[in-house]
C-alpha cells in the first residue's frame, strides 16, 4: 500500500515540480533536455503506480482524496508515455522553431512551462476522486493550452486562442453547472461535505441520487465536455487551436486533452446510469458520437491545412469511442478502450511526421507538400504509414479496435452499423486523396533539408502495430478489467 | 423559522440576478454594462452574506468577503481600467440588434423553467423557480458571450456566466465544498489574467478589441 502512495507522489509531483522549475530556466538547449527529464520521471512513476495497482487492485490514496482503478490508471501510463514521447520530438523541433521563426528565449520557457504543467493538470485530473477537482484540473489543463496555442503570437494563432479560450469556456461552465446539480441532489444524502462530491462514495450510492436531477446534470455535462471531446456541433474551436499551434502541441491536445475530457464523460455516465436505471445517457452519447463522426468525415474533404485536416480526423475518432462507450457493453467499452490507446499512439505521431513535413516544406498547405518519400524518406514514410494506421488497415491497432466495435455494434444496435461504415468509409477516402500526392512525386523546389527526429513517431507506430497484432496478456486482461469496470459490473 | 427566511432571501435575490442579467444585456455603453457587472457582483456577494447569517456556515463568510473583493471590486476595476487604457468607450456593437436579442432572453428563461420542471423540490430551501431563475442566467451570460463583436464585453458574459454558477451553487447548496471553491476562484483568476494578456496580444496585433476585424485581418 504504502508503496503504490509513493509511486502516486512521485508521479503527480513531478511535473509540478518540473513546470515550475522549466519557467526560470533561460537555455532553450538546457530546458528541453530538463523536460525530458521530468517527463521519464513521470513515467517511470506511472508504470510503477500501473503495476502496483495491478498487483494489489483499485484503492483510494491520500486520506481518499484520490484514487486509482484499472480504468484511470491505463490513462495515467497512457498520458505519461506520450507526453515523453512529445517531450523528446519537441526538443529538436522547437530548436528549429526557434531558429527560423524568430522566437524568443522567454517565449520557449512559457512553453516548456506550460507543457510540464498541462501534464500536471491531465494527471491530476485523471486521478481525484473529487468532480469537483476534476474540473478544477480539466480547466487548469485547458488554460496552459490556451497559452500554448497562441505561442507564436501570429493574427491567426491569437484569433484561434481566443475562440478556444470562449468556446472552452463556455463548455466548461455548463460542465461545472452539471456538477453544482449533482452536487445538489447528493447533498441531500451525503450531507454539506466533500463526500458529497466523491467519486467513489457517490458510485457506491448512485441508485439513491434523484433520477430526474442526474439526468439533467448529464445533459449539461455531456454539452460542457463533450465541447472539450471535440464533439460536433460545438467542436469550431478544434481545428484552429490543432493548426496554430506548435505542433507538439497539437500532438499532446489530440492524443491527451480530449481523453481527458472523455474520461470524464464516460465517468459520469457511468454515475447517471447507476441513478436512472435506463440506457438514455448512453443513447445521447451514441447521438453526439454519430454526428461529430458524420460532420469530421465530410468536413475532412474541405480542408487546405494538412494540420487541420487530421484535426478533424482527430473528431472523427474521438466521435467513434464516443459512441463505444455509448453502447457500453463490456465489448464497446474494451473495443473504446483500446481505441482510445491507438488513437493517441497513432494521432500523436502523425502530428510529429506533420510537424517536420511543414518545416521541410516552409508550408502547412497541402498544395505546398509534396514528394515528401523522395526529399526525406523517413518522414514520407512515416506519414503513409501513419495514415494507412489511422484509417484502420489490417495490421494495426485502430483496425482491432474499429473490428471489435462492429461485433458490438451488431450484438446492440445492428442499425447502427451502416452510418458509422458510410463515415469511416468517407474519412478514409478524404484521407488518402491528400497524403497520396503529398508522399509521392516530384520534390518542389522550395524544399529544405531538416534534421527530423523520427524516432518517437517509428515507436508509436510499432506500438499501435503491435496492439493490432497481438495485445499483450496482461494488457488485455487490464483492459477487460477496465471494460467491465465502466459497463457496471463489480469493481474490479 | 429561519427556512422559509432563507427561502424568501434567497427568491428576492434570485430575482435581482435575473434582473441584472437582462440590464446587462440591455445596455448600448460598455462602462454600464461594466457597472452592471460590478452590481452582480456585490448582490452575489450580499447574498452569500445572507446564506452564510441564517445557515450559519462558517465557510460562506469566507465566500463572501472573497466575491465581494474578486468580483464586486477587482476583476471590474481591471476591466475599467484596460477599456480606459485601450480606448474602446464606443458603443456595444450587438451582432442581432436588441429587441431580437431581448426576445430571444425571454424564450431562453420560459426555456430554462420548463427544463428545471421535474425538479418539483429537491430541498428544503430551494424551490424549482430559484434553479430555473439560475440556469436562465447561465444561458443569458452565454446570449452575451455569442452575440457581442467585442472582446471585452464577451469577457463579461464570460465572467457573468461564472457568477451565474456561483448563485446556484450558493443558493442551491449553501455553495461548494471550500476546496472546490476555492479551485474555481483560482481557476478564474488565471483566466481573468490570460485575458488581460490577450488584451494586450490583440492590441498590438490588430490595433483592434473587435473580434469582426481580428478574424478578418488572421484570414490573410
Amino acid at each position: 500500500m504504502t508503496g503504490t502512495m509513493n509511486w502516486f507522489v512521485f508521479t503527480l509531483l513531478s511535473p509540478l515540480i518540473g513546470g515550475l522549475l522549466l519557467a526560470f530556466i533561460r537555455q532553450p538547449a538546457r530546458s528541453s533536455a530538463i523536460n525530458i527529464g521530468f517527463s521519464c520521471a513521470t513515467l517511470i512513476g506511472s508504470l510503477g503506480l500501473a503495476v502496483a495497482v495491478l498487483q494489489q487492485g483499485s484503492h483510494e490514496a491520500l486520506a481518499g482524496f484520490f484514487f486509482l482503478d484499472a480504468y484511470n490508471v491505463f490513462l495515467i501510463s497512457l498520458t505519461s508515455f506520450v507526453s515523453l514521447t512529445t517531450s523528446i520530438f519537441s526538443g529538436p523541433y522547437m530548436r528549429f522553431e526557434w531558429l527560423h521563426r524568430d522566437l524568443p528565449e522567454q517565449r520557449l520557457r512559457l512553453y516548456h512551462a506550460m507543457f510540464q504543467l498541462f501534464v500536471f493538470g491531465m494527471l491530476l485530473g485523471f486521478t481525484t476522486n473529487n468532480i469537483g477537482v476534476l474540473w478544477i484540473a480539466l480547466e487548469l489543463a485547458t488554460l496552459a493550452t490556451v497559452l500554448l496555442v497562441s505561442l507564436y503570437r501570429t493574427p491567426a494563432s491569437i484569433a484561434a486562442a481566443w475562440k478556444y479560450f470562449m468556446l472552452a469556456g463556455m463548455g466548461i461552465a455548463l460542465a461545472l453547472l452539471g456538477t453544482i446539480l449533482i452536487f445538489f441532489t447528493s447533498s441531500t444524502i451525503f450531507g454539506h461535505s466533500n463526500d458529497a462530491l466523491t467519486w467513489t462514495l457517490l458510485f457506491a450510492h448512485a441508485g439513491e441520487l434523484d433520477a430526474s436531477v442526474m439526468m439533467m446534470a448529464f445533459a449539461f455535462l455531456m454539452v460542457g465536455y463533450g465541447t472539450k471531446i471535440g464533439l460536433a456541433p460545438m467542436h469550431a474551436w478544434l481545428p484552429d487551436a490543432h493548426a496554430e499551434g506548435p505542433t507538439p502541441v497539437s500532438a499532446v491536445l489530440s492524443g491527451l486533452l480530449l481523453n481527458l475530457a472523455l474520461y470524464a464523460l464516460v465517468r459520469f455516465k457511468m454515475l447517471v446510469d447507476g441513478a436512472t436505471g435506463t440506457a438514455m445517457a448512453g443513447h445521447i452519447m451514441i447521438a453526439f458520437g454519430l454526428l461529430s463522426l458524420l460532420i469530421a468525415a465530410l468536413s475532412l474533404h474541405k480542408q487546405h491545412d494538412i494540420k487541420r485536416m487530421f484535426s478533424f480526423s482527430s473528431i472523427e475518432h474521438m466521435g467513434l469511442m464516443t459512441v463505444a462507450f455509448g453502447i457500453g457493453t463490456p465489448l464497446a467499452n474494451f473495443a473504446g478502450l483500446l481505441h482510445m490507446t491507438v488513437h493517441s499512439l497513432v494521432k500523436s505521431g502523425i502530428f510529429f511526421t506533420v510537424g517536420h513535413a511543414a518545416q521541410a516544406m516552409g508550408s502547412q498547405n497541402m498544395e505546398q507538400i509534396r514528394g515528401l518519400i523522395r526529399h526525406h524518406p523517413g518522414i514520407g514514410w512515416g506519414l503513409l504509414i501513419g495514415t494507412a494506421a489511422i484509417a484502420g488497415f489490417p495490421p494495426f491497432g485502430v483496425f482491432t479496435s474499429e473490428f471489435l466495435l462492429f461485433s458490438a455494434i451488431l450484438d446492440t444496435y445492428p442499425w447502427l452499423i451502416l452510418p458509422v461504415l458510410a463515415g469511416l468509409l468517407v474519412a478514409f477516402a478524404g484521407l488518402f486523396r491528400f497524403v497520396q500526392p503529398m508522399v509521392f512525386g516530384p520534390v518542389p523546389a522550395h524544399a529544405v533539408a531538416i534534421e527530423a527526429n523520427m524516432l518517437p513517431v517509428y515507436i508509436h507506430f510499432a506500438l499501435a502495430l503491435l496492439l493490432g497484432l497481438a495485445i499483450p496478456g496482461p494488457l488485455a486482461n487490464w483492459y477487460e478489467q477496465a471494460a467491465t469496470l465502466i459497463a457496471g459490473g463489480a469493481a474490479l | 423559522m429561519s427556512d422559509v427566511m432563507l427561502q424568501e432571501a434567497i427568491s428576492v435575490a434570485a430575482s435581482l440576478m435575473l434582473l441584472i442579467s437582462f440590464a446587462l444585456l440591455a445596455q448600448h455603453r460598455l462602462l454600464s454594462v461594466l457597472h452592471w457587472f460590478a452590481a452582480q457582483g456585490v448582490v452575489l456577494a450580499l447574498t452569500t452574506l445572507l446564506v452564510a447569517v441564517i445557515s450559519g456556515h462558517y465557510e460562506l463568510y469566507f465566500s463572501a468577503l472573497m466575491t465581494l473583493l474578486l468580483k464586486g471590486a477587482l476583476l471590474p476595476w481591471l476591466i475599467w481600467r484596460i477599456i480606459r487604457k485601450m480606448h474602446v468607450h464606443r458603443e456595444v456593437e450587438p451582432l442581432v440588434n436588441m429587441p431580437v436579442t431581448m426576445l430571444i432572453a425571454l424564450a431562453l428563461v420560459l426555456i430554462s423553467f420548463y427544463v428545471a420542471l421535474p425538479i418539483e423540490r429537491m430541498s428544503q430551501l430551494v424551490t424549482h423557480n430559484t434553479l430555473a431563475i439560475a440556469i436562465a442566467t447561465v444561458f443569458l451570460g452565454m446570449l452575451m458571450m455569442i452575440t457581442r463583436k467585442k472582446a471585452i464585453t464577451q469577457v463579461i458574459g464570460f465572467l457573468s456566466i461564472e457568477n451565474a454558477l456561483f448563485f446556484t451553487a450558493v443558493g442551491a447548496t449553501h455553495g461548494m465544498p471550500m476546496i472546490v471553491e476555492l479551485g474555481v476562484a483560482f481557476d478564474v483568476l488565471i483566466a481573468a489574467i490570460i485575458f488581460g494578456l490577450f488584451f494586450t496580444h490583440m492590441r498590438n496585433t490588430f490595433d483592434s478589441l473587435d473580434l469582426d476585424v481580428i478574424q478578418e485581418k488572421s484570414k490573410r
